[in-house]
């Protein structure tokens, strides 16, 4: 009994992170359109609900609505696989983001590993999307994707590294509340503008959007894919960003805690913030998608390899040797 | 501790079973996607005896990055295609005996460490082991990894490195009549260099001349 009650209890946790997180992706492909608009002196989704709000419910009840086609010559195991492997990753990743001191599903050791190995298995199901598909577009943006996310993911542990050597810690709830005198993004601010490019580019983001370019690829590794997978692919997408938007602001940006340690603003609960830090990281990669044109793919190899690994390397030795010197490492 | 014998079983069972359809299965596509389901019941396996810092860079290094090469090479080199002929065909039949000789080896040798190891016998209460409760793991690792173990750590560095500069010596070649751009000149272009505003006098044209 006492077992079937922490169960229950579990479930009761996980389903109050979970709808959350999919509700505010709804929105949040809603806020996407519409800043995208906005920026294109466009007036965007406006016309389901007050303002287009519910644009995003409008677009999955279609989507739900739709046959579900799988090509005769796919290999059908693996076609089907992909989306849910894409969607369930991104999901998995938020049990533990800490919202504040206590509110965190798993408070792991590992956290920020855990969300390391969890977006490096991101790419499966683009991989397994595309190959199963056999077709040539899809392969080829597979192909595509699956470099630019290894590549990428090279220089976002090396910042997660310059972050680490600050706190001494990998979980979570720790690199919050060591920032609690300064945030990260005030000694480590370069890295911080690389690990918002870097991020731009482990999501496919445009500029990044190599993967799905339309004028090439068609739509890359979701060419095949209609109906309910492909919005769940697109859900994944969008998860995904939300998350790297979620880790940004936990690794530079103070987490959960509050800006201004005055009155009034003690009383807002840290989650709040959190939802706030987040939504302007997400601001900020809305416009960039509406303001910089893609990249080109050995341009973009080029800015992963040559430019974003040495200067992130660099400057862990530099914070490491800083570090040591002024005796600041952090003690267990 | 039911729970945790029910996990023990359910993801040993499932390294077991996929290490199995990596060489039992005919699309060799689907045997690394069987390899990456070993990778990861295995880093689950070892997140359960509480080697979490070991278990997540498994599942970093090896899923993360090795495996999509290894997926890379068979999707690239169109294997799947081949499906598995290799014990049907004649001709390559012979090779049968060897790869049973060489396995027999190798499990011998693994039954000879595994039955030669030896356990402590209380492998909680020895001194090395004390420390584990009073700080985690990584850290545990940390001052091991880099105090007495410096030169061994190092070495396996200096090691990868060089397979890492023997494969870049090896696939690099230097191909005539490929072109380059080099991005100083795209970036540093200007609009008197591009442009250029020509008289030009009727019925006779210009000439233009790159």
């Amino acid at each position: 009994m006492d077992y079937l009650t922490t169960i229950f209890h579990e479930v009761y946790k996980i389903l109050f992170l979970l709808i959350p997180v999919l509700v505010s992706v709804a929105m949040i492909v809603w806020l996407d359109r519409r800043v995208w608009a906005f920026v294109q002196k466009r007036q965007g989704p406006n016309v389901v609900g007050p303002f287009g709000l519910l644009q995003s419910l409008a677009d999955a009840l279609k989507y739900i609505f739709k046959e579900i086609i799988i090509p005769a010559s796919s290999n059908k195991v693996i076609f089907i696989l992909a989306p849910i492997i894409t969607m369930t990753l991104a999901l998995i990743a938020w049990a533990v983001i800490p919202f504040s001191n206590n509110q965190v599903l798993a408070d792991i050791n590992v956290g920020i590993l855990y969300i390391f190995a969890v977006s490096s298995l991101g790419v499966y199901g683009i991989i397994m999307g595309g190959w199963a598909s056999n077709s040539k577009y899809p392969f080829l943006g597979s192909i595509r994707s699956a470099a630019q996310m290894v590549s990428y993911e090279v220089s976002i542990g090396i910042i997660i590294i310059n972050v680490l050597l600050c706190v001494g810690s990998l979980n979570l709830n720790d690199i919050v509340l060591a920032q609690e005198k300064m945030w990260f993004v005030i000694p480590l601010f370069p890295m911080f503008v690389i690990y918002f490019i870097s991020a731009l580019a482990e999501t496919n983001r445009p500029p990044f959007d190599l993967p799905e370019a339309e004028a090439e690829l068609v739509a890359g590794y979701q060419t095949e894919y209609s109906g309910m997978m492909y919005a769940m692919f697109w859900l994944g997408e969008y998860a995904n960003i939300l998350l790297m938007c979620a880790l940004g602001s936990i690794l530079f940006l103070g987490g959960w805690l509050s800006p201004i340690e005055i009155y009034p603003f003690n009383l807002i609960p840290g989650a709040i913030w959190l939802i706030f830090k987040i939504l302007f990281l997400f601001l900020l990669f809305a416009l960039v998608k509406a303001i910089v044109p893609r990249y080109r793919y050995d341009q973009l190899m080029r800015l992963g390899w040559k430019i974003f690994l040495p200067f992130s390397l660099i400057y862990v030795v530099l914070t490491a040797s800083y570090l040591f010197y002024f005796n600041l490492l952090p003690t267990i | 501790m039911i729970a945790h014998s029910i996990f023990f079983y359910f993801f040993s069972i499932i390294a077991i079973i996929s290490a199995i359809m990596v060489t039992a299965s005919k699309n060799t596509v689907h045997s690394v996607f069987f390899l990456i389901l070993d990778f990861i019941s295995i880093s689950c396996l070892f997140i359960m005896i509480g080697a979490e810092f070991l278990g997540m860079i498994m599942l970093i290094v090896y899923v993360g990055a090795v495996a999509v090469l290894f997926l890379f090479v068979v999707m690239m080199l169109n294997v799947a295609q081949q499906k598995n002929q290799w014990f049907a065909s004649k001709s390559s039949s012979k090779h049968i005996p060897v790869g049973l000789i060489i396995s027999a080896i190798i499990f011998f040798e693994l039954i000879i460490v595994v039955g030669g190891w030896k356990y402590k016998p209380n492998l909680v209460e020895t001194n090395n082991f004390s420390k584990i409760n009073e700080i985690s793991n990584t850290h545990l690792l940390g001052q091991v990894l880099y105090t007495d173990y410096i030169h061994i750590f190092q070495i396996s560095g200096m090691i990868l490195l060089i397979a890492m500069i023997g494969a870049i010596v090896l696939t690099y070649r230097q191909r005539e009549g490929v072109k380059k751009q080099s991005y100083i000149k795209q970036i540093s272009r200007e609009r008197s260099e591009g442009v250029e505003v020509l008289e030009v006098s009727s019925n006779k044209g210009v000439k233009i001349d790159d």
